[in-house]
């Protein structure tokens, strides 16, 4: 018996849940779970974990474009059958993780990982630019403001030596989130990719009403620049809203509240990078990403400017940071002014908040650096 | 056969990192819908804009989320993916798979979907994409009698909660976050797949304050590992660390030369509160200055462990930026124990103040964190009946505008002006 379309709820199961995860680990991890005393990395992309009493555990980590086929996974499950008894994980940055319990295993699976020609890039450990997390993009999201898998794609193949080894100051987290809904949450990354609109919504009079709960549509914009209006649609009036376009600030939540507020566009839509976050505790507190790239334009298939600004950014940090110090940490350290010195990247007024809470922002002591910045009241 | 031309992303199956594009092509050899997905995207590399529509409300019979609907605005040009729905597949704690997990879930999307996946979406779900409507209900029907699992959350629900791998293969964990998220998950099966809330809510469970899942930054309800004693020295290791026997940082730094590791300038002076120092070759810790970053032990970690009372520190109402700005979440509980012995009772407990309230007072689509930001911390902390502390704070305010209530004030506030101007002449 299979599904019936004519008795929908009949013999209908609901609310299992998933799998329990007890089912899901690999022998060498149920057996040492919570005994493990230290781990090493024994080279870019494989770890050591020992546990107390002498277990091991010997994993190799790959790179994935995350957007993957069956066929990509069925693949992972024959590797993961050949050589570590049926079992596999995933990370939370998109990389695949094979665990086995002998070094002789491992330097077997790492043979096999490395016979299948580029699907699978041994690396993502320590002190690199490990897998990008990101969003769907163009294949297969309704608001981006570009796509993910091409920028994320051009930028991996640019940073390709730094995933498979472990020579920078410290990890170094990218991510890409197509809009400002941010389901890549960007905002706490080394490095954000940060798909952005620069045009206001145009309003479809024709199918705002059949479309639109016109009172939610004026409360989603935060400035309050959508305000309800009448229009004249085939000789007939009819209940619209108008976008205050000077209030706007191109958030794109209007659209995502009224399908009749479509803003997305070619030539308005691109990209801003953000900067210096970071999500963990360890030496100093989390902290957001900051914008100092307002936007770059849409380039497929490879966003050579997103690419090139990217790549600078990480060789002027490993060749100046201290070890341990993340981008953020960096650039605290020698100062935001001089961040966009060393880079080479032109401040302007977008990098300064004029958002809520923006005044915290804003410098209020005489303690500054002088650099090419503030050249012309100095020379 | 391809089915379009696809310059633009034929490019992209150059240069070292896999292609999805190679991957694409290789999975159209059985779904023909794959070609369509790459003819679509190549038309939108072309346009610099997508082309799909507006949302589109699909799903199971009595499931208000898991699956989102997605519908192509060139269906005549590109008909394989005129329908193209997401499923969200609820993942594993700690994201492990069986093999035979996985080919099943692989065969179920290969007898009803285009074939392509994400493995995972950024809430921690398998994200299935592209199926048509008629596909849903004979998916679910076999998702669940065959496999024996069920969808993920989307909407203004419960969010499929997520964990970092914890004790299952990290030392640093400081409860069992597997544990508590299956243990949660399943309590929540009715919040996950029927929306009753003002948002979506999102609990993610990170082991130590590395938080590799990212809770304070993404998460509503972040439950973080932490303890309440002192780190555990091994004062042996430190002094092969010390002699450079042991890779610093579990040699993360191994590929450059960095010069021989120093016990001060890599651990002592790096350490936010100073509290470290070196007696002879002994390392000592201050551990009530402590505030348990993870720094020494991430770098000595075959020296250094957490302590051996061990908890979670709870932070409340993280969110990405739409639409006041960004928010990390707020350190609420300093410390709770998170133990499976009674079923994480304390944990729910807490979880249910934030509901109990939240439903109220949250207003559509506001995050709890926007709530908390709207009523002001002291209001929060009083609904959660939680003492404040000055470590709910980073400073003590610097504005002298306190809302005091009537009771706090001597004689109340009902005063009488014409017995004042008696004393006091206008």
């Amino acid at each position: 018996m299979g599904y019936d379309p004519k008795n929908p709820m009949e013999g209908r199961i609901t609310d299992l849940g998933p799998h329990p995860y007890t089912d899901m680990l690999p022998p060498v991890i149920a057996e040492n779970k919570g005994k493990w005393l230290y781990h090493e990395i024994l080279e870019p992309g494989v770890l050591l974990h020992v546990a107390e009493g002498g277990g091991e555990c010997y994993t190799v980590r790959v790179g994935s474009p995350r957007l993957i086929s069956i066929e990509h996974v069925r693949e992972m499950c024959d590797i993961a059958d050949a050589h570590c008894e049926g079992y596999l994980r995933f990370t939370t940055r998109n990389n695949a993780e094979f665990m086995t319990d002998s070094k002789e295993k491992c330097d077997a699976l790492i043979a096999d990982l490395k016979s299948r020609g580029k699907k699978f890039p041994i690396g993502g450990t320590g002190a690199c630019v490990t897998n990008i997390v990101h969003t769907q993009g163009w294949v297969h999201c309704h608001t981006p403001a570009t796509d993910a898998s091409g920028p994320v794609k051009a930028v991996m193949d640019d940073l390709f030596e730094y995933f498979g080894s472990m020579k920078l100051p410290a990890q170094v987290r990218i991510a890409l989130a197509c809009c400002l809904n941010m389901c890549g949450a960007v905002h706490a990354s080394d490095i954000a990719i940060l798909g952005v609109h620069r045009k206001p919504p145009m309003i479809d009079h024709e199918r705002i009403t059949g479309v639109c709960e016109l009172p939610l549509a004026i409360a989603a914009c935060p400035l309050g620049a959508v305000k309800p209006a009448k229009a004249e649609v085939n000789g007939e009036e009819v209940k619209t809203v108008k976008v205050n376009a000077e209030r706007c600030m191109f958030c794109g939540n209007c659209y995502t509240m009224c399908p009749a507020m479509p803003l997305a566009d070619p030539e308005g839509d691109g990209i801003a990078i953000l900067v210096g976050g970071k999500v963990s505790n360890a030496k100093s507190e989390p902290k957001f990403s900051k914008l100092i790239i307002p936007f770059l334009p849409n380039t497929p298939p490879r966003w050579p400017e997103t690419v090139d600004v990217i790549h600078k950014i990480v060789e002027v940090y490993a060749k100046d940071a201290h070890k341990y110090e993340r981008i953020g940490e960096w650039a605290e350290r020698i100062g935001w002014e001089k961040f966009f010195e060393k880079c080479d990247i032109p401040f302007t007024e977008k990098s300064i908040d004029d958002y809520r809470l923006a005044y915290d922002t804003w410098r209020t002591t005489t303690q500054f650096k002088y650099t090419n910045a503030t050249a012309a009241y100095t020379k | 056969m391809p089915k379009h031309d696809t310059p633009m992303l034929d490019e992209l199956e150059n240069g070292p990192w896999p292609s999805f594009v190679t991957d694409l092509k290789r999975q159209a050899e059985t779904h023909d819908e794959c070609w369509d997905i790459l003819g679509q995207m190549e038309l939108s590399y072309k346009d610099r804009i997508t082309h799909w529509k507006h949302g589109g409300i699909v799903g199971v019979f009595g499931y208000g989320g898991g699956i989102v609907g997605r519908y192509s605005d060139v269906p005549k040009q590109f008909p394989g993916v005129e329908h193209f729905h997401t499923v969200r597949i609820n993942q594993p704690s700690g994201l492990y798979y069986s093999t035979k997990n996985l080919r099943d879930l692989m065969d179920l999307w290969d007898k009803y979907g285009s074939g392509m996946t994400n493995m995972h979406g950024s809430t921690g779900d398998m994200i299935l994409l592209g199926t048509r409507t008629e596909n849903l209900e004979p998916l679910f029907w076999d998702l669940t009698h065959d496999l024996k699992q069920d969808l993920g959350g989307s909407g203004s629900n419960l969010r499929t909660p997520s964990c970092c791998l914890g004790e299952s293969r990290c030392e640093w964990s400081c409860f069992d976050t597997q544990d508590i998220c299956y243990a949660l998950t399943m309590h929540y099966q009715d919040e996950i797949h029927r929306p009753a809330f003002p948002y979506k809510f999102k609990f993610k469970f990170s082991g130590c304050a590395n938080d590799c899942v990212a809770a304070i930054a993404r998460s509503d309800f972040a439950v973080i590992g932490t303890w309440k004693d002192d780190i555990q020295i091994d004062q042996a290791a430190v002094k092969e660390y010390v002699a450079g026997n042991y890779p610093a940082n579990g040699g993360a730094h191994s590929g450059r030369d960095w010069g021989a590791f120093s016990i001060q300038k890599e651990v002592i002076n790096l350490c936010p509160t100073k509290c470290m120092w070196m007696e002879g070759d002994e390392l000592k810790i201050d551990d009530s200055e402590c505030t348990r970053c993870m720094h020494c032990i991430n770098v000595m970690p075959r020296a250094l462990r957490p302590g051996k009372e061990k908890g979670a520190t709870i932070c409340i109402g993280a969110k990405a930026p739409i639409l006041d700005g960004a928010q990390f979440a707020t350190m609420v509980i300093p410390f709770i124990k998170v133990s499976k012995e009674n079923e994480y009772e304390n944990v729910i407990d807490v979880i249910e103040q934030i509901w109990d309230w939240w439903m109220e007072v949250g207003k559509n689509r506001e995050r709890v964190g926007e709530t908390m930001q709207r009523v002001g911390l002291p209001t929060f902390l009083s609904v959660m009946e939680v003492e404040p502390l000055p470590q709910h704070v980073k400073e003590p305010r610097s504005n002298p505008y306190v809302f005091w209530k009537e009771e706090e004030v001597e004689g109340g506030w009902e005063r009488d002006v014409v017995e004042f101007r008696k004393r006091h002449a206008a």
